[in-house]
């Protein structure tokens, strides 16, 4: 790892301040997936943004809406009561990122911001009609996930919580790679009585809607209806743990998968 | 260099480090405590668990300076008076260990896993929970005995 000056800023306008002054400027969270890309030597900041000093976690349960500050750790997210009575989904979902010790430091912020192909909270953000809100604006998740790594973030904005509407069930499953424990396939499905919505991550280069299959679920909301909807492929990953087919297939069982443990 | 201070094992300590010092250089280099391990050094094996203010994490994986402050308990830190902690005489009792490498990040994580889950554990919950690390000797079968039988006997203390 390439050495680089170390902040920890107490404030956001500290942290946004560093941020702009900096010449490479990297914004740290739990440092889950940053860290072992710096030791890779896979990036070299001039200088890193520790946000852990902003102290910003924290859960937000109201009838409608459940709110995830950004520096929340994977673990808070899957162990809070009211979240776990809310969005049952979303906190299992949480609880199966990498492994206990992870789950310790990775945030929900750091996720998202770094919008890795195979991350499992891009997958609930989109499907569960989540508005990032970030140091600037609010941005509603389907803006917010642009591509292979890329977000809407401006250089020098920072997420600072999620906002998750309510549904009236949902579900996620994903199919782990068996080493990375990233998903190769995952599916987060949300029913919320006037729409389905369904959410794909690890298939393609980004999260994306799977329009005929929320089509197909909205008029029947079971296993049977997710088999039976052929996924397009369209620029699906392939590699070498799934061809894209494979990867095609895995959306119909992961869908399935997610549809009958939705509660 | 930026300094750092935190406390490990109780002990206030000090060091100079840079920006990109792990904490696990900082406690086997700078502090001389080698019962963490480095196994993997990619966030896989876990064979550098400590506890950093009472959570597992993966000191790897984590910057020194990341840690200002903080409370940060080693193997090294959990024999009190000469007396075993139960995780590591459960692994005694149960040969939960052959070649011991990863016995160290073992036992911090399995004590972990007994706080968080309470102390009556199904061999499922311990199993799960075991992901993030990984035993090449044992196939696991005595390390999952060890935490069953320590999670006990927490419980009776």
């Amino acid at each position: 790892m390439y050495d680089f000056a170390y902040h920890r800023p107490a404030t956001l306008a500290d942290a946004v301040e560093l941020l702009k002054n900096a010449e490479d400027g990297q914004l740290m969270s739990g440092g889950m997936t940053l860290v072992p890309t710096m030791k890779q030597r896979l990036a070299s900041p001039s200088d890193i943004i520790d946000l852990s000093g902003l102290k910003n976690s924290g859960i937000k349960v109201t009838k409608t809406k459940v709110t995830v500050q950004a520096g929340t750790s994977h673990a808070e997210v899957a162990a809070n009561e009211d979240l776990r009575k809310a969005i049952p989904a979303l906190a299992a979902l949480a609880g199966d990122i990498g492994d206990p010790h992870v789950r310790n430091k990775g945030t929900i912020g750091g996720s998202i911001a770094n919008n890795d192909p195979a991350a499992d909270y891009p997958a609930a953000v989109v499907a569960l009609n989540a508005t990032v809100i970030t140091s600037k604006r609010k941005i509603p998740a389907e803006k917010f996930f642009e591509g292979l790594f890329e977000t809407a973030l401006a250089r020098d904005e920072i997420v600072t919580a999620v906002e998750f509407a309510i549904p009236e069930r949902a579900g996620y499953a994903k199919f782990p790679n068996p080493a990375s424990r990233y998903a190769m396939v995952g599916v987060f499905v949300a029913d919320f009585g006037t729409e389905v919505r369904v959410a794909v991550t690890g298939a393609g280069a980004c999260v994306f809607r799977h329009k005929a299959m929320e089509k197909a679920l909205k008029s029947d909301f079971s296993r049977d209806a997710a088999a039976s909807v052929k996924t397009e492929i369209k620029a699906f990953n392939s590699d070498i743990h799934a061809s894209a087919e494979y990867r095609a297939h895995l959306v119909g069982v992961m869908a399935g998968r997610a549809v009958a443990t939705a509660k | 260099m930026p300094t750092v201070c935190m406390k490990v094992n109780g002990e206030d300590v000090t060091g100079e480090v840079e920006g990109r010092t792990l904490l696990v250089e900082f406690l086997r280099s700078h502090l001389g405590l080698t019962g963490t391990h480095v196994g993997c050094d990619t966030s896989q094996c876990g064979a550098c668990v400590v506890h950093v203010d009472g959570k597992a994490i993966k000191s790897c994986a984590t910057l020194a300076l990341a840690c200002e402050g903080s409370h940060v308990t080693t193997i090294e830190g959990l024999a009190k008076d000469g007396n075993l902690h139960p995780m590591q005489e459960a692994f005694r009792d149960n040969h939960a260990l052959q070649c011991g490498f990863c016995t160290p990040g073992m036992i911090m994580a399995g004590i972990d896993i007994v706080e968080r889950n309470g102390r009556t554990l199904s061999e499922a919950t311990i199993r799960h929970e075991l992901d993030g690390n990984m035993c090449r000797c044992t196939g696991y079968h005595n390390i999952v005995k060890a935490i069953q039988a320590a999670a006990a006997k927490m419980a009776a203390e």
